[in-house]
């Protein structure tokens, strides 16, 4: 892990809330994997002050670029969209700990709310590069944010859509579609990111078919190198309840570890 | 002047830094590591440590100010039996000092810390964090309390000869009556200071940003408090001062030099540059070979007070 002045080749408004960036990473010597991810200086200045994370929403390793799909949310954000391509963004990582994808699993099961698919498409990407067919929910608020549904497509994914919209999106409605999944499809693991509802319906339906989960967990954090403690999440392990760094232990862990 | 003539070792008590330049504690740690060389540091200062383990805080511990941050990590700490087995033999490797904080419920209890750190012979000097809720008192901070900072630097002064730093609390009227009491108990340096107790409210959610609601504010927010802090407790004590608030920059911690510091501590800015420390080195170098200053201490309180049009035509 270390700071790198990337150049923005490309930062677009991709919905109502979201945007999309695409950035040089040939200086980058680190191998980066779905799961992990970079703390950006959202400008040069002072204010904002703190870095914000951002996940890998796709990695082209042949071209050597790195993409982020980021959701506006706060001043860190807002300033973000004022890049311009050819200017630089200040990008440290790759951080943490990556999903893991088995070799003999076929089929895997995601599951994203919101800009929690930005993190699950980087896992599509790998699944498709390894021959494992991908199976995908997403829910968000209406469908104009349901943005990284072609590129998941264009992985080979089948994608389902539920939204608050619609009115598909509650637990119940996403229970009934997800026990249809795990009754019809020979899924091996699943995936979640973004909502804390949907992964403890995951986290039970997971116990229940007996099928290894892993969460992609978001929290504010301060230095992202596990050294303030700023970033932490509960879990069990051993029969114990442990207090750890998302930015270091995670932001990947397995599903059943984590107190939601 | 060539930079290898600079003279940039400076000292707290008996205790000499290779340089001004260290992290704010809770600011630094072994994963850092990978990012910076410790050796070119002044010291290394891990994380506080209490007597027992520690959960920390609720979250979300930190939220973003202008120009600023809020924290309440509640020092999450592994408890003194894990520092004394793990984090004090980890730092062996490393030639700069080691400067344990310590923070305790009771003046007894930073007493018995500190006997037990101080008796490890990797660590060259505590700092004690007295800005911790005094719970044998009225539960306000050892640090707002002239007696209670005298006493407690006296107990502590009975057990180690190693040199003893308070880091005092910024949440008081008089810094300047704090930083004596804390010289008559027997200091060697004084901290200036730490996080300014702070508060910022979600207006959508009319819940404040951080869990614990009330936090400390750190970053270049601060550094105009703490630079007249620095500036104020320099006038009326003879002790080292570390600066500790809002240092990005070598001019910034130049400008704490210039107002007493002796040494400066860096916490926000690694968060922002990983290599921030390194980088304040640097600058302050070019610095002293742009004023042909040889030696660091020279410049140590050294700011010019008089009428700006002073010697002017």
């Amino acid at each position: 892990m270390k700071s790198i002045p990337m150049k923005v080749t490309a930062n677009q408004q991709v919905s109502e809330r979201y945007w999309h960036m695409k950035v040089d990473a040939s200086e980058l010597d680190a191998e980066v994997s779905p799961g992990q991810f970079f703390q950006l200086r959202c400008g040069h200045d002072l204010n904002p002050l703190l870095r914000r994370p951002f996940s890998i929403y796709r990695i082209n390793r042949r071209e050597r670029t790195l993409e982020f799909l980021y959701l506006v949310k706060g001043a860190g954000t807002k300033r973000l969209t004022q890049m311009k391509a050819g200017e630089y963004v200040d990008v440290f990582g790759p951080l943490g700990t990556p999903f893991v994808l088995q070799d003999e699993w076929k089929t895997i099961l995601l599951l994203a709310r919101g800009v929690g698919i930005a993190t699950l498409a980087a896992l599509a990407q790998d699944a498709a590069e390894k021959g494992v067919q991908a199976v995908a929910i997403l829910s968000a608020r209406s469908r104009n944010d349901l943005l990284a549904a072609e590129t998941l497509q264009g992985f080979g994914a089948k994608v389902l859509y539920v939204t608050d919209e619609e009115g598909t999106s509650d637990v119940s409605a996403v229970r009934r579609l997800l026990e249809g999944l795990l009754r019809e499809d020979p899924i091996q693991a699943a995936f979640t990111c973004g909502s804390k509802r949907l992964s403890k319906l995951l986290q039970e339906l997971a116990a229940t078919h007996g099928i290894p989960a892993q969460i992609a967990l978001e929290e504010h954090m301060g230095c992202a190198m596990g050294v303030c403690f700023a970033c932490v999440c509960d879990v069990r392990e051993g029969g114990q309840l442990k207090t750890v760094r998302v930015c270091k232990e995670g932001p990947v862990f397995p599903l059943e570890k984590v107190v939601l | 002047m060539m930079a290898d003539e600079l003279n940039l070792q400076v000292n707290i008590g008996s205790l000499t830094l290779p340089c001004p330049i260290m992290p704010a504690s809770g600011a630094f740690g072994e994963d850092m590591e990978a990012i910076i060389d410790f050796n070119r540091l002044g010291a290394v200062v891990p994380k506080s440590i209490t007597k027992h383990p520690r959960k920390g805080n609720a979250t979300p511990r930190v939220c973003e100010t202008p120009s600023g941050m809020i924290n309440s990590i509640g020092i999450q700490s592994k408890g003194i039996e894990y520092y004394m087995e793990h984090v004090i033999p980890y730092y062996r490797r490393y030639q700069v000092p080691l400067i344990s904080s310590i923070s305790a419920e009771s003046i007894e209890e930073f007493a018995e810390m500190s006997a037990i750190i101080a008796g490890a012979k990797e660590v060259a000097a505590l700092e004690l964090n007295i800005s911790c809720p005094n719970l044998k008192g009225n539960g306000a901070a050892f640090g707002m309390d002239a007696q209670a900072t005298r006493d407690l630097i006296r107990e502590v002064r009975q057990v180690t000869k190693k040199p003893l730093i308070a880091k005092l609390t910024p949440n008081v009227t008089s810094i300047q009556e704090i930083a004596l009491a804390a010289e008559e108990g027997g200091a060697d340096g004084l901290n200036v200071a730490n996080t300014i107790l702070a508060m910022a409210i979600d207006i959508h959610s009319r819940k404040p940003r951080i869990g614990n609601v009330l936090g400390g504010l750190s970053g270049p927010a601060v550094k105009p408090i703490i630079v007249r802090m620095i500036y104020q407790v320099h006038q009326v004590t003879s002790l080292p001062i570390i600066g500790c608030g809002g240092v990005m920059n070598g001019e910034d911690a130049l400008e704490m030099i210039l107002a007493g510091a002796t040494a400066v501590q860096v916490g926000t800015a690694s968060f922002v540059q990983p290599t921030a420390m390194l980088d304040i080195l640097e600058e302050i170098k070019q610095y002293m070979m742009q004023y042909g200053i040889a030696d660091i201490q020279s410049l140590v309180g050294q700011v010019v007070t008089g009428k700006h049009n002073e010697g002017e035509s």
